[in-house]
């Protein structure tokens, strides 16, 4: 069954015309996403390639029925685009954007519950049902259509874990990369309960890394509420405190977010935390009895 | 993006929040001109952006002009924690009947900005929050309100009792929190803020951060930083559309992505190794990044081996070798460098750079490996 999106899901890029909204859109395309649509205030009435493009987000909805949006556009301005999209009755709203203002993300969270939008990102790669939809700018070929689930805060790192899966006949169910920001839509924990709740998930690779308490919140969860098996790894065990390690939210904070925190809290939740990557797959194995 | 107490103190000022007189000194004989001549309880305080000043000696009070000239001497160019210190502030004391904790922050979990607020004042809050949390009083403010006035009121109350006090507070509560707003702020705390005997409150000491992602709209916030060798070289990696971080080890790396190039310094410590640093390269194959990547790899004196691990997803793993073949061919090195290449057009890749004569490997493991072996030669 795969969790948020699936064929079936109609999908609306804002940005559409620019540099990377058009580049993704036409590998999104290729992998037969239904892009129904996408936003460019100005260039209503055209088109990129056979999508056509319209002014608003609530056009587009109007003429489309679209449920889900992906964004690519630049910073500054994709707290406002994310608004748009939840205003205009999107149920999913995906952000690529890097570098989005944390007090922006502040401001959007009170309106994305009001309005009952799910946000992922931003600062993500977007999410992927193989062999149904791919949202973002995921690689698509690492990816095989099976029954791990896959939470991630990273980009390619998720890359390299999901095609270790792959290669060792671990398909994926949906794998979502929710980014790096400290402030975000859906965290590791909204996830697991979708998850824990999609018949066609049997288990879950969970990757964490440095700064907040997510991994900690997850941690709780799955011991409390969760049946199927998690396997963990988090990056930024060898990380410095007080620095910025890339991703925004990727930063130990007055002693807290250490890496052995997180290992430690998954410890004891029962849930194995590989050492490196290459662990995963036999981890997850191991758990499910292969 | 830090700032000093001093910067903090005139944010504070500039919303209205009262602070105790002070100038800002950066020589003796700045302080001779600029401190007037008469007896006073003042504090000279180091500005440096760390914490535990005081701790460190760098916090003392003067009850003369000419003490103030001592202490001012002796802090001057002491070095606290690894930072010299440049400037001082010299300020007014003031007597202190009582001690409080005010802050705000921005809470990942709660997903808002959030107002601490304690009597434990003059303390470390972290600690305060590790032995007894249920001295700091927490509020989750919401954003499209903003901290209402009874908000700030009801705070108050709890830590104060005279009416003009609790006015007072509450109104600085308030004002520190539209200057968190206004400035994209990521912590702004008074530490401490306090009630003299003649029932003023005031702060007498101050501390802001700013999120660097708000950077390109706070101009002038941005005015206001300062930062280390160490720091500045991050900055340019970062102008550069990458991202670096020194650490102190000698095996230099490259990679693309955040969380990858995270997981690589971990093995490369795993397998008994010293990361030298961490550098994220980003999406592109573009070959100037490559270059601008060598270089700093290369101005690290520590570095003795460089790993470069790239997962190729949308980008090409030919593209990324054959900018990286143009990268070493511009700088020539005898540094021992291992590639590491994976996912698209690997194979292509790992062909392009063992004709130019590197080392390949296609794990990341076996990358480390070779690079902690190469290191050693």
């Amino acid at each position: 069954m795969s969790i948020l999106i699936n064929k079936d899901t109609k999908v609306l890029v804002q940005g559409i015309t620019g540099r990377d909204g058009a580049f993704h859109t036409s590998k999104m395309l290729d992998y037969g996403t239904n892009i129904v649509g996408g936003i460019s205030p100005g260039k209503g009435g055209s088109a990129v390639g056979h999508v056509p493009v319209f002014n608003t987000v609530d056009d587009a909805v109007k003429a489309t029925g679209a449920n889900a949006s992906v964004i690519f556009v630049p910073a500054a301005f994709a707290a406002d685009a994310i608004l748009e999209a939840s205003f205009a009755g999107i149920e999913l709203v995906i952000c690529i954007t890097e570098g989005v203002p944390v007090q922006d993300m502040i401001k959007v969270t009170p309106v994305l519950k009001q309005n009952n939008t799910k946000l992922i990102g931003a600062n993500c790669p977007g999410l992927i049902t193989p062999d149904e939809c791919l949202i973002g700018i995921l690689p698509s070929m690492i990816f095989k259509k099976g029954n791990i689930g896959l939470i991630s805060r990273s980009g390619t790192l998720t890359y390299e874990v999901v095609n270790m899966l792959t290669e060792n006949n671990l398909g994926q169910s949906t794998c979502v990369g929710i980014g790096g920001d400290a402030v975000s839509g859906l965290y590791f924990i909204d996830l697991l309960e979708m998850y824990e709740n999609d018949p066609q998930t049997v288990g879950v690779v969970l990757i964490g890394e440095i700064g907040g308490d997510a991994e900690e919140k997850a941690a709780a969860f799955i011991k409390e509420k969760m049946t199927k098996p998690v396997v963990a790894f988090i990056a930024g065990q060898s990380a410095p405190p007080g620095k910025r390690m890339g991703h925004a939210g990727a930063i130990i904070s007055s002693g807290s977010g250490t890496a052995e925190e997180k290992i430690k809290a998954f410890n004891e939740a029962g849930v194995p935390v590989a050492k490196e990557p290459s662990e995963i797959p036999g981890l997850m194995k191991e758990k499910l009895g292969l | 993006m830090k700032i000093h107490e001093y910067q903090a103190r005139n944010l504070f000022r500039k919303y209205g929040i009262p602070v105790p007189d002070a100038v800002v000194c950066h020589s003796v004989e700045e302080v001779r001109e600029m401190v007037p001549n008469n007896e006073k309880l003042r504090v000279v305080k180091a500005q440096v952006h760390v914490g535990g000043r005081g701790k460190a000696g760098g916090v003392k009070l003067a009850k003369t002009k000419e003490e103030v000239v001592q202490r001012a001497s002796e802090i001057l160019g002491m070095d606290i924690k690894g930072l010299t210190v440049e400037k001082i502030m010299v300020a007014d004391a003031v007597d202190i009947e009582k001690e409080f904790y005010i802050g705000f922050i921005n809470d990942r979990n709660n997903k808002s900005v959030t107002l601490m607020a304690s009597a434990e004042g003059g303390v470390e809050i972290e600690e305060v929050a590790r032995v007894s949390p249920e001295k700091i009083i927490k509020l989750a403010i919401d954003p499209t309100m903003g901290l209402m006035d009874w908000q700030a009121r009801k705070i108050a109350l709890n830590l104060f009792s005279d009416p003009k006090e609790i006015r007072q507070a509450a109104s600085i509560l308030v004002k520190l929190y539209r200057l968190y707003v206004d400035t994209d702020a990521s912590l702004a705390e008074i530490n401490p803020l306090v009630l003299t005997p003649d029932k003023q409150v005031l702060a007498i000491d101050g501390k802001m951060n700013f999120d660097d992602n708000a950077l390109f709209r706070q101009s002038e916030i941005l005015k206001m930083r300062e930062v280390t060798e160490d720091e500045q070289k991050e900055i340019d990696a970062n102008e550069k559309g990458l991202s670096y971080v020194k650490l102190d080890g000698n095996i230099g790396c490259m990679v693309n992505g955040a969380g990858l190039a995270m997981a690589t310094m971990d093995m490369i410590k795993l397998y008994g190794g010293e990361p030298a640093n961490f550098l994220d390269i980003g999406g592109s194959s573009n070959p100037q990044k490559v270059v601008d990547a060598m270089n700093i790899l290369l101005s690290d004196k520590n570095v003795t081996a460089v790993m470069i691990n790239i997962f190729g997803g949308i980008t090409r793993c030919d593209d990324v070798a054959r900018g990286l073949v143009t990268a070493l061919t511009e700088i020539k090195t005898k540094m021992p460098i291992v590639i590491r290449l994976s996912g698209t057009n690997a194979k292509e890749g790992l062909k392009i750079i063992k004709e130019f004569g590197l080392p390949t490997v296609s794990t990341m493991s076996e990358a480390a490996k070779k690079a902690i072996d190469l290191s050693k030669k």
